[in-house]
C-alpha cells in the first residue's frame, strides 16, 4: 500500500527533477507513438528542433507563432493567480481582433480627419482590441462576483459566441466586396500594419515582451500585485487585510482579458491585415496550458511560449520533410501536459510505502 | 465477570478508559456507566474530555487503555469497538453537533445514505412511512419528501437522530445537542429523549449547559481535565455543586494589576445583533464598551458568540441591529478596511485560516496592514526593501523565531506564528496615538507555556499603553489573571460582567452555563 | 418530407451522440468531476471505432473500441484528478488537446496499410425501421427509422435517470457529488464511485464519437467532432444535470442546425453563425438563472463538490 505524506521543504532536485522527468516521459511516450508508425523518435525531433530552430526563417516563424501564445499566457497566468479559472482567452482574443479590425477598416471612413499613419492607427487599434478583450472578459467577471455563477463554464461559452461573431461578421456584413466570394473582410490599409523586422516577425512580439515584463513588474513590485497574491493565497486573510475581493476580481478580468485582446490585435494587425479563418486557432487553450506550465510566473510564460511555439512549428516542418502529420506537435502538447500535471504531485508530495494497518492493540 | 443481576440494567459500562493524544491526556482512567431507559448527561468544560470519550465509544478512536462492554441481546459483554461501522452494528448511534446531511437531498435520502440493507431499487414511499412512523412513535415530525435546506436545525437535528434509529441504535450519544436550538425545538428534544429512553433506550448527552443537565438528565457525570470527578443523581444535586465540579477548585486568584485610572470608553457596542454562517442568530443583543488602558476578557464555552462577536466589531461580519461606536464615531457597517482605519486591530483566533497567508513569506505577512502607506507604499509601488527591513523589526522587538523574514509563514510554530501576528496587529495599534483597539480571540490557543507568557506580556504592555484589549478566552485562569473586567457570554448575550478581584469560580460557572447573575 | 418532420428527424440523427456524451458527463458531475476532455474523448471513439469497424469488418466491434478508447481516456482524467489530485480543468483541456491531436495523427496513419483513414467506406449502422411505428404520420420517420445506435440512445435515456433517481447506487452517486465528506463519513466509497462513474462518462463520449463516425457522417475526416464534446458539457448544464433533460438540449441544438438549413434553403438571410449563436447563450442565461435564484440552485443546481478534489485528511 502506499500513502502520500506532504513533503516539508522541496530541494532544488525535486523542483527541477520532476517536470524534467515528466518531460522526458512524455517524449518517450511521443516516441512510442511515432515508431508505432514506422517513424524514428529521435529523427523525427531533431526534425522538429531543426525545423522550428534551424534557420533564420524557421527562427522568426517560431516567434511568430509565440506572439499570441505569449499574450494569451499572461493572460491566463494573471487570472488563475487569482484562482479565476479564466478559459475564454480564446475568444477574448478574437474579439481583440475584431475591435482592431473594426478601427482599420471603417476608421478611415468613420473619422476622416484622422491622419491615417500606422502611429495614430495602431494605438488607437491596439487600444480596441484591449478594451474589446476586456469588455469580454468582464461579463463573466461580473456573474462570477456579484452571482457566483461559475466562470468556466460562462467564459467557455463566451469562446464560442465570439468565434460565431466574427465568422459571421467576415463572411456577411463586413466581406470584402472585392474578395472574389472567399470570405475575409477587406485588407486593411497600410497604415493599420504592424511594421515588420525580418520575414514576417512583427513588432508584436515585443509587445508581448513588454506586457511579460509589466505583469512582473506590477506582481511583485505594486501594491495590487501584492493585494492579487493575497488573495489568490488566502481570501479570508486579504479579506482580513481590508482587500476588496469583488473589485479585485473585476480588474484582474479587465487586465486579463485585455491581455488576450491584445493577442488578438496582434494577430490581425501583424500577421494576417484583415479579419478572416485562422483567428481562433487555439491559442486561448493553449495559453491556458502555458501558463500552467510556467507556474504562473510572467517571465517564465514567455519562455515557455516561445518554447511551445517551436514545437508548433516544427510539427509543421515535418509534415514537409518527414511526411508526418502536424498533429504529431499536438498530440506532444497534450502528453508533456498530462506528464506534467501528474508528476507534479511528486514535488509536492512524497510516496511512502505503508504496511496494511496492524490489527490495533486488544482493549 | 461481575453479578448478572447489578450489570443487567446497564447499557454500557466504560472501566478505566484513557485516551492520549500527542502532549495531551484527554481522558483518565475514566469509568462510566449508562444504564437503560436513562438519560445521562456528560458536563464539562471544553477540553474535559467529553467529545473524546464518546468517540471513543462510537468507534472513532481505539482507547489507549480500559474496557468497553455493551448491552448485547439481554446481556452486557466486553466489545472491542472497531469501527464506526461496528459501533453501528452494535446499536451505537452518535448525533454530532456539525450535522452531516447532504442539504440538497430530501430527509428520506439522507436516512438511507450508506445503510446497509437498503434494496437495489429504491422503495421511497416505504422508507418515507417507516420515518413518519418512527417520528411520530418519538414525538419528532418530520417531512421524508423535504429536503433538507428547507428544514429549521431543528428539524435537521430529528433527522440526524432519525438515521440512528433506522439502523437500530439503542444507545444514543448527542454532542451538544441543544447548542443549536430554540428554547422550544429544545423543550420538543426533551420529550423526544423521554420517549425514547420509556422504550428502553439509553440516552448520553454533552454538554456545558447546567439548565438542560439539570431539566433533561437522570443523572450526571462531571468530567474535568480528562477525569471523571464526580457522577451524581440529578435530583439529589444543584446546579452550584455540578458548576463547581466542572470548573474546578484551581483556579489563580486574580493578579494584582495596580491602580487603573478609569478614562473613557474607546470602543462601545449598544443591543448588538448579529447572525452566525448559517445565518441563525449569534449575537442576540450585546452592550459592552472597553475603556482607555482597560483588558475586557470575555469568558463563555466557545460557540456561544465570541467568534461572530470579534468579527462584527471588526467589520468582518455584518451586523442586523445595534451600534458599534469606535472613539465616539459610529462605525457600524463599515467593511474591514474602514475598521483598520479607524483604530481596530484584530489577532484572529484562527491563525493560519484568517491571519496569516501560509504560503507568502513572513514579511509579506507582517506587511498586511502597513503597506499602504509608506515608507512600504510609495505611490502604486510597493517598496519591498522596506518591507523586508520593517519585518525585520517585527521580528527582532517580538522575537519571532524564523530562519529569515522570506520564509513561507507556514513553517513557523504556532507561537512564532502568532507572536508575528502579535507584532503585526501592535505595532498598527501604535499608529493611533489616541488609543485604538485590539480585539484578540483566543491568541493563546494551543501556544506552550512559554509563548504564552510572551502573548500575555505583549498583551499587559498595550494595555498600559493605553489601548483598549477585547480578550477572548476559553481560558478562566487567563481571563481572571489578565482581565480588568470579565463579561460572560451565552447564547449571545451578556450574562454578566464581573471584576476578577470579586468574583467567584461558582459564578463565573454559572454565568458561563447560561444562568444570568442575580 | 414536410417541415416539422424533418427537423425532427435531423435533430434527432444530430443529436444522438450529443446525448451520449452528455449523459456521461453526468454521471461524471454527478460524482463531483469535472471532464473537460469530452471533445478529445468523443473524436478518439470516432476514430477509433471507425478504424477498428474497417479492419474488422465489423461495426460492432467498431462501437467496443470506440467505448473502449473514450474509457481509457477517461481513466486518465480519474487518476490524474481524484488520486494525484491535479487541477481538474488543466487536466481535462488537457486530454482534450492532446485527444484531438492524437486522433487527427491516427487519421492519417491507422487506415490499410499504415495511410489516412479519410475518405474510406466502413461498415457503418443503416436505418432500421421499427415495423409499425415508422410508419406513424410525422414521428414515424423522425424517431422510427432510424439506425441502432439511435436506438440504443431511446433506452439509454430513460434508463439512466431511473438508475440515477430511483436506485440505490444512483442516490449514492448523487450523494458522492453533493457531499464527498458526509458520503464518506456514512461509509460510502468515494473514490471508487468517481473513478466508475468518471471511466463510464468517457465511454459513453467515445460512444457518441462512434455514432459519427459509423452512423451520421459515416466515415471519417478532420475534426468530425466539431466542437460537439463542448456543447455537451454546456448542455449538461442547460439540462440541469438531468438525463431527461438532457434530451431538450440535444434537440435544441441539432435542432438548431436543422432548421438553419431549411430556412437557408428556402433563402432566409439570417446568417449560421448568428442562428448558432443561441444555444451557447441560453446556456449561460441558465447557468445564471440556477446559480443565483436560490431556490433554483437548490434544487436543480450542480452538484455542490463538483470540481473540487477530496482528501480525506484534509478536514475542515
Amino acid at each position: 500500500m502506499f500513502k502520500l505524506e506532504k513533503r516539508l521543504e522541496t530541494s532544488r532536485r525535486v523542483v527541477w527533477g520532476v517536470p524534467i522527468l515528466s518531460l522526458l516521459l512524455a517524449l518517450a511516450a511521443g516516441g512510442l507513438l511515432l515508431a508505432a508508425v514506422g517513424v524514428n523518435p529521435l529523427t523525427a525531433y531533431a526534425s522538429i528542433v531543426k525545423g522550428a530552430l534551424g534557420s533564420r526563417v524557421a527562427i522568426t516563424e517560431t516567434l511568430v507563432r509565440a506572439t499570441p501564445l505569449i499574450l494569451t499566457g499572461l493572460s491566463v497566468s494573471i487570472a488563475f493567480r487569482m484562482l479565476f479559472w479564466n478559459i475564454g482567452a480564446e475568444g477574448q482574443l478574437v474579439m481583440g481582433g475584431i475591435g482592431a479590425a473594426g478601427v482599420a477598416l471603417f476608421g478611415p471612413t468613420a473619422l476622416p480627419g484622422l491622419p491615417q499613419t500606422p502611429w495614430v492607427y495602431l494605438p488607437l487599434m491596439g487600444l480596441a482590441g484591449i478594451i474589446a478583450g476586456a469588455v469580454w472578459g468582464i461579463i463573466p467577471a461580473i456573474l462570477k462576483s456579484a452571482m457566483g455563477v461559475n466562470e468556466i463554464i460562462t467564459t467557455l461559452m463566451f469562446n464560442y459566441i465570439a468565434i460565431l461573431t466574427y465568422q459571421y461578421l467576415f463572411t456577411d456584413p463586413w466581406k470584402d466586396p472585392q474578395g472574389f466570394g472567399f470570405p475575409g473582410s477587406a485588407e486593411f490599409g497600410r497604415f493599420a500594419w504592424l511594421p515588420r523586422f525580418t520575414g514576417r516577425l512583427h513588432l508584436g512580439i515585443v509587445l508581448g515582451v513588454l506586457a511579460g515584463l509589466l505583469m512582473w513588474i506590477v506582481l511583485t513590485k505594486t501594491r495590487w500585485g501584492y493585494e492579487i497574491a493575497l488573495i489568490g493565497e488566502n481570501e479570508r486573510a486579504a479579506r482580513f487585510a481590508g482587500i476588496s475581493v469583488f473589485r479585485n476580481i473585476v480588474l484582474v478580468m479587465v487586465f486579463s482579458a485585455g491581455l488576450a485582446g491584445l493577442g488578438g490585435f496582434s494577430e490581425v494587425a501583424g500577421v494576417s491585415h484583415r479579419l478572416l479563418q485562422g483567428l481562433a486557432v487555439g491559442n486561448g487553450f493553449s495559453g491556458i496550458i502555458i501558463a500552467w506550465l510556467a507556474k504562473l510566473h510572467p517571465l517564465r510564460v514567455v519562455g515557455v511560449a516561445i518554447l511551445l511555439a517551436a514545437l508548433f512549428v516544427g510539427g509543421d516542418q515535418i509534415q514537409i520533410t518527414l511526411g508526418l502529420p502536424a498533429s504529431i506537435a499536438q498530440v506532444l502538447q497534450g502528453a508533456i501536459l498530462i506528464f506534467v500535471l501528474g508528476g507534479d504531485i511528486f514535488s509536492r508530495y512524497r510516496v511512502l510505502r505503508v504496511r496494511t494497518r496492524v490489527a490495533e492493540q486488544e482493549a | 465477570m461481575g453479578t448478572e443481576q447489578a450489570t443487567s440494567d446497564l447499557a454500557v459500562r466504560l472501566a478505566g478508559v484513557t485516551k492520549r493524544f500527542p502532549g495531551v491526556l484527554a481522558n483518565d482512567a475514566v469509568d462510566l456507566d449508562v444504564r437503560r431507559g436513562e438519560i445521562h448527561a456528560l458536563l464539562g468544560e471544553n477540553g474535559a474530555g467529553k467529545s473524546t470519550l464518546m468517540s471513543v465509544l462510537c468507534g472513532l478512536y481505539r482507547p489507549d487503555e480500559g474496557r468497553i462492554a455493551v448491552e448485547t441481546d439481554g446481556r452486557l459483554r466486553r466489545v472491542d469497538i472497531r469501527s464506526p461501522r461496528h459501533a453501528i452494528d452494535l446499536g451505537i448511534g452518535m448525533v454530532h453537533q456539525h450535522f452531516k446531511l447532504v442539504g440538497n437531498m430530501t430527509v428520506a435520502e439522507n436516512v438511507i445514505i450508506g445503510r446497509e440493507g437498503t434494496p437495489f431499487r429504491l422503495d421511497m414511499k416505504r422508507v418515507g412511512s417507516d420515518i413518519a412512523e418512527l417520528g411520530g412513535r418519538y414525538q419528532m415530525p418530520v417531512d421524508p419528501d423535504a429536503y433538507i435546506w428547507q428544514l429549521s436545525v431543528g428539524e435537521q437535528q430529528r433527522v440526524e437522530i432519525l438515521k440512528v434509529l433506522f439502523r437500530g441504535a439503542h444507545i444514543l450519544i448527542l454532542d451538544e445537542p441543544t447548542a443549536v436550538l430554540t428554547p422550544q425545538e429544545a423543550a420538543g428534544l426533551g420529550t423526544t429523549l423521554r420517549t425514547m429512553v420509556a422504550d428502553g433506550k439509553a440516552v448520553i448527552f454533552i454538554s456545558h449547559k447546567l439548565a438542560e443537565v439539570m431539566a433533561f438528565a437522570d443523572r450526571v457525570t462531571v468530567l474535568h481535565q480528562g477525569r471523571n470527578v464526580a457522577t451524581l443523581e440529578v435530583a439529589a444535586t444543584t446546579k452550584q455543586q455540578l458548576a463547581r465540579l466542572m470548573v474546578g477548585h484551581d483556579l489563580a486568584s486574580a493578579l494584582d494589576k495596580g491602580e487603573r485610572i478609569p478614562a473613557e470608553p474607546v470602543l462601545a457596542i449598544t443591543d448588538l445583533h448579529a447572525a452566525n454562517d448559517r445565518g441563525r442568530p449569534a449575537i442576540n443583543g450585546i452592550s459592552l464598551s472597553v475603556r482607555r488602558g482597560e483588558i475586557l476578557g470575555i469568558a463563555g464555552v466557545a460557540g456561544n458568540g465570541q467568534r461572530e462577536l470579534a468579527e462584527a466589531v471588526t467589520g468582518l461580519r455584518k451586523t442586523v441591529g445595534g451600534i458599534i461606536e469606535v472613539r465616539g464615531v459610529d462605525c457600524t457597517g463599515m467593511n474591514p478596511r474602514q475598521f483598520i482605519e479607524a483604530g481596530v486591530v484584530h489577532v484572529p483566533g484562527d491563525r493560519l485560516g484568517v491571519g496569516l497567508a501560509g504560503n507568502l513569506p513572513v514579511a509579506d505577512n507582517l506587511a498586511m496592514k502597513s503597506y499602504r502607506r509608506p515608507p512600504l507604499a510609495f505611490g502604486p509601488f510597493l517598496n519591498r526593501r522596506a518591507m523586508t527591513s520593517a519585518a525585520k523589526v517585527v521580528i527582532d522587538s517580538f522575537n519571532v523565531m524564523t530562519p529569515g523574514p522570506e520564509t513561507p509563514a507556514r513553517n513557523l510554530s504556532g507561537g512564532n506564528q502568532q507572536k508575528a501576528i502579535l507584532g503585526r496587529e501592535i505595532t498598527a495599534a501604535r499608529k493611533f496615538e489616541s488609543g485604538a483597539v485590539l480585539v484578540a480571540s483566543y491568541p493563546t490557543r494551543g501556544l506552550d507555556v512559554g509563548a504564552v507568557e510572551s502573548v500575555h506580556q505583549r498583551l499587559f504592555e498595550e494595555r498600559g499603553r493605553g489601548t483598549a484589549v477585547l480578550l477572548i478566552s476559553e481560558d478562566l485562569d487567563e481571563l481572571l489573571g489578565m482581565a480588568d473586567r470579565i463579561a460572560v457570554l451565552h447564547g449571545g448575550k451578556v450574562m454578566g460582567i464581573v471584576e476578577p478581584a470579586n468574583t467567584s469560580v461558582e459564578e463565573l460557572g454559572m454565568l458561563m452555563a447560561g444562568e444570568s447573575k442575580g | 418530407m414536410d417541415l416539422v418532420e424533418s427537423i425532427l428527424s435531423i435533430a434527432t440523427f444530430a443529436g444522438t451522440s450529443l446525448i451520449f456524451a452528455t449523459v456521461g458527463e453526468i454521471f461524471t458531475e454527478r460524482a463531483g468531476v469535472l471532464n473537460l476532455g469530452l471533445e478529445g474523448m468523443m473524436i478518439m471513439g470516432a476514430v477509433c471505432g471507425f478504424a477498428a469497424a474497417y479492419h474488422t469488418d465489423n461495426a460492432y466491434v467498431g462501437v467496443a473500441a470506440a467505448f473502449g478508447v473514450g474509457a481509457a481516456m477517461a481513466f486518465v482524467h480519474a487518476v490524474a484528478s481524484i488520486t494525484l489530485r491535479t487541477d481538474q480543468v488543466v487536466t481535462g483541456l488537457a486530454l482534450t488537446i492532446g485527444g484531438t491531436g492524437l486522433a487527427s495523427f491516427l487519421g492519417q496513419k491507422i487506415g490499410p496499410g499504415g495511410g489516412p483513414l479519410v475518405g474510406l467506406t466502413g461498415p457503418r449502422f443503416v436505418e432500421l425501421a421499427v415495423p409499425g411505428a415508422s410508419s406513424l404520420p410525422v414521428v414515424g420517420e423522425a424517431f422510427f427509422n432510424k439506425d441502432l445506435l439511435v436506438y440504443s440512445m431511446y433506452l439509454l435515456v430513460p434508463l439512466a435517470w431511473w438508475f440515477l433517481f430511483k436506485t440505490r447506487p444512483g442516490l449514492h452517486l448523487r450523494a458522492v457529488g453533493e457531499s464527498p465528506q458526509t458520503t464518506d463519513a456514512l461509509g460510502v466509497n468515494v473514490f471508487k464511485l468517481r473513478y466508475l462513474y468518471t471511466t463510464v462518462g468517457g465511454g459513453l463520449a467515445g460512444l457518441g464519437g462512434a455514432h459519427l463516425s459509423l452512423a451520421y457522417t459515416p466515415g471519417w475526416t478532420e475534426n468530425l467532432t466539431g466542437g460537439r464534446g463542448w456543447i455537451a458539457i454546456a448542455l449538461v448544464i442547460f439540462a440541469t444535470w438531468n438525463p431527461a433533460r438532457a434530451v431538450i438540449g440535444a434537440l435544441l441544438f441539432g435542432g438548431v442546425n436543422a432548421i438553419q438549413f431549411r430556412l437557408q434553403a428556402e433563402g432566409t438571410t439570417i446568417s449560421a453563425n448568428l442562428l448558432n449563436m443561441t444555444p451557447y447563450i441560453l446556456t449561460v442565461v441558465v447557468l445564471a438563472l440556477v446559480t443565483y435564484l436560490e431556490a433554483f440552485r437548490k434544487r436543480v443546481g450542480a452538484p455542490a463538490a463538483l470540481g473540487l478534489p477530496y482528501n480525506r485528511e484534509e478536514r475542515v
